[in-house]
């Protein structure tokens, strides 16, 4: 249960040729699809306002992107004077190497038999599996909040100090609704999450995790990773009215290509491992053809959906306040999917206790409403959510007041 | 480092490669913590360390606690330590040479010699937990997780829940306290939030 077929056998030279060569093709696939993903992004955009967007590079202006990445390959690489220079540099890459690890534990098709050896189409499959995809969003919190600190500037530390209390936020949330899938799977490993998928309910209704587990898990998954990724509308982070560009208004030629390249590869990572988790990954039916192929196309059909989303949410809503952003996190995501994952375990035991423990749920949710609404009315104290949100915003003039004391 | 040289005729050499590369980054990171003068350097560096010791946990066949290792220690504690030094300002080098506490060396000295013959003490018995640490998987899977949600389920359940309990107690109080000493507190002093706070109240 959740080892990778490919190591099972003795480790021979074909299996570390074979592990390469995935890899590279892992690494290739993925940055042509950023370079698509964002040509992708600003021809949408465009449609959605009434322009045309990129048109000049190549059909449909679909080398705008390659053209972009080597203007700014030859753009001067500006370093402040006041920065912390090996962190400044180095900030750029600990955004990046997470947001392509993520994507390694991603089953991105079947399973194929090549030279004798049977090959999962997923860089990897370690045992911990989800855990991994936890892990490394915890990780990629230190790339934007050093490339803020760094930066030795007001704005972008304002950027970085809100990026990282907006992603630890949800990834209580997003680390909730991953457990319901892993307690409905009884497996961390993501090729088994997607094994567990396959079928149909009355062999119409696919056997996927949004309708097994609910959609509430998916959903709260939904936003949690769009703050994750601080997408609009959760893009605080480099809200340009109020920050001018965020973590990363200092940085500029390559490093700042970086910082896109990663913001645009988390963002298909992330509609990847949405897909794996809850949309069955490759499952889909077979139309005719090699069998290897459908699974894939599956998968690509299903990403290429959540990445039309993302955009359209982005031209779509305006961008919230933070002490809203703070009080979803909080107040709402983290109950709902708390609650929901005691009511998946209850159902796992039996559906009758499920079934009780939902009531319980509706009669303490009214109770605890109402009483909220009564506290509300009674007192007009600041709650403790809005106060951190100014707190963050206060703490680098209390830091400029000291410097200006010395 | 004793225990792997005494016995490195039974050890695989992919594992013994692996084993003193995580090593290496265990303890250059841990050397690192201390050199370093700037204290975001000695944070960057301590995640190093914590790198390395997933990297023995997976070779220890422990994915679980390699998995757990990296979101806990890396993910929320080094970040913790990191906000609090970018928030309070101590991200500078650090500009007195004069030790605050003069037995702070010898002190150091004993107590890392203790914690090493402690852990050494705890690989070569048994009388600690009854069994012998083991290099090996426990129960007969890969399965990690079943093996430790019936230890801690089961076996040490009580345990468990008090530090559950403790845990909550710890983040009541913490909202508590944060929470009173923001009433008020500012909101004549700081002319700067003194305007955000009157939006806040308008709004409401």
């Amino acid at each position: 249960m959740g080892v990778d077929p490919l190591f099972l056998g003795p480790i021979s030279i074909g299996t570390v040729i074979i592990a390469i060569v995935k890899v590279l093709v892992a690494f290739g696939a993925l940055m042509v699809s950023v370079m698509l993903m964002i040509w992708f992004e600003r021809k949408l955009i465009s449609d959605m306002q009434n322009r045309i967007g990129p048109n000049r590079a190549g059909p449909f202006g679909i080398l705008q992107t390659l053209a972009d990445g080597i203007k700014l390959f030859f753009k001067e690489d500006l370093i402040p004077g006041k920065s912390e220079r090996f962190v400044f540099k180095l900030a750029p890459y600990l955004t990046l190497v997470p947001a392509f690890l993520i994507f390694t534990i991603v089953p991105i098709g079947g399973v194929v038999h090549l030279f004798g050896h049977t090959v999962e189409l997923q860089v990897a499959d370690p045992p911990m599996g989800i855990l991994f995809l936890l892990a490394m969003s915890s990780v990629s919190v230190y790339g934007v909040m050093l490339a803020g600190w760094s930066s030795g500037s007001k704005y972008p530390l304002l950027g970085a100090v809100r990026a990282s209390a907006q992603m630890i936020s949800y990834e209580a949330a997003m680390g909730l609704s991953v457990a319901s899938v892993v307690l409905i799977t009884g497996s961390l490993g993501t090729r088994d999450i997607v094994t567990s998928q396959a079928g149909a309910f009355f062999g119409i209704f696919p056997k996927w995790n949004l309708i097994r587990l609910g959609i509430v898990p998916f959903l709260v998954f939904l936003v949690a990773i769009t703050a994750e990724l601080n997408r609009p509308p959760f893009d605080l982070v480099e809200a340009e009215q109020e920050l001018v560009g965020g973590f990363h208004t200092e940085y500029s030629s390559i490093r700042f290509a970086l910082f896109f390249l990663a913001e645009f590869m988390n963002t298909i990572t992330m509609s990847a491992v949405i897909v794996t988790l809850f949309l069955g990954g490759p499952d889909g039916p077979n139309l005719g053809g090699p069998a290897f192929v459908w699974p894939i196309l599956w998968f690509l059909i299903k990403t290429g959906a959540f990445l039309f989303f993302y955009v359209w949410v982005r031209a779509a809503l305006p961008r919230v306040r933070y002490d809203q952003l703070m009080d979803l996190g909080w107040k709402v995501l983290i109950p709902v999917s708390l609650g929901w994952l005691l009511l998946v375990g209850a159902m796992q035991v039996s559906k009758i206790y499920g079934f009780a423990l939902f009531a319980a749920f509706i009669v303490a949710g009214a109770l605890m409403y109402r009483a909220i609404i009564i506290g509300r009315s009674q007192s007009s104290e600041l709650d403790i959510i809005t106060s951190f949100g100014s707190d963050a915003q206060r703490s680098p003039k209390t830091h400029t007041s000291r410097e200006r004391n010395r | 480092m004793i225990y792997g040289a005494i016995s490195i005729a039974g050890i695989a050499k992919p594992d013994l490669i692996t084993f003193l590369a995580a090593a290496l980054l265990v303890v250059g990171g841990a050397f690192g913590v201390i050199i370093f003068r700037n204290p975001v350097h000695s944070a960057l560096s301590l995640i190093t360390t914590m790198f390395g010791i997933a990297v023995l946990f997976i070779e220890q066949q422990a994915q679980f606690l390699a998995a757990v290792q990296i979101i806990v220690y890396a993910g929320a504690i080094v970040v913790l330590f990191l906000f609090v030094i970018m928030l309070l300002g101590v991200d500078r080098k650090e500009a007195f040479k004069a030790e605050t506490l003069k037995a702070q060396r010898p002190l150091a000295l004993a107590v890392g010699i203790i914690a090493l013959g402690e852990v050494l003490l705890l690989a070569r018995t048994t009388w600690a937990t009854g069994a012998k640490s083991s290099n090996a998987p426990v129960g007969n899977s890969y399965d990690n997780v079943t093996v430790i949600a019936r230890a801690v389920f089961s076996t040490y359940l009580l345990p468990f829940e008090a530090t559950a309990v403790l845990l909550v107690i710890a983040v009541i109080s913490g909202v508590y306290l944060a929470k009173r000493v923001q009433l008020g507190a500012d909101v004549e002093r700081d002319p700067g939030t003194a305007n955000l706070r009157d939006n806040e109240v308008i709004e409401r």
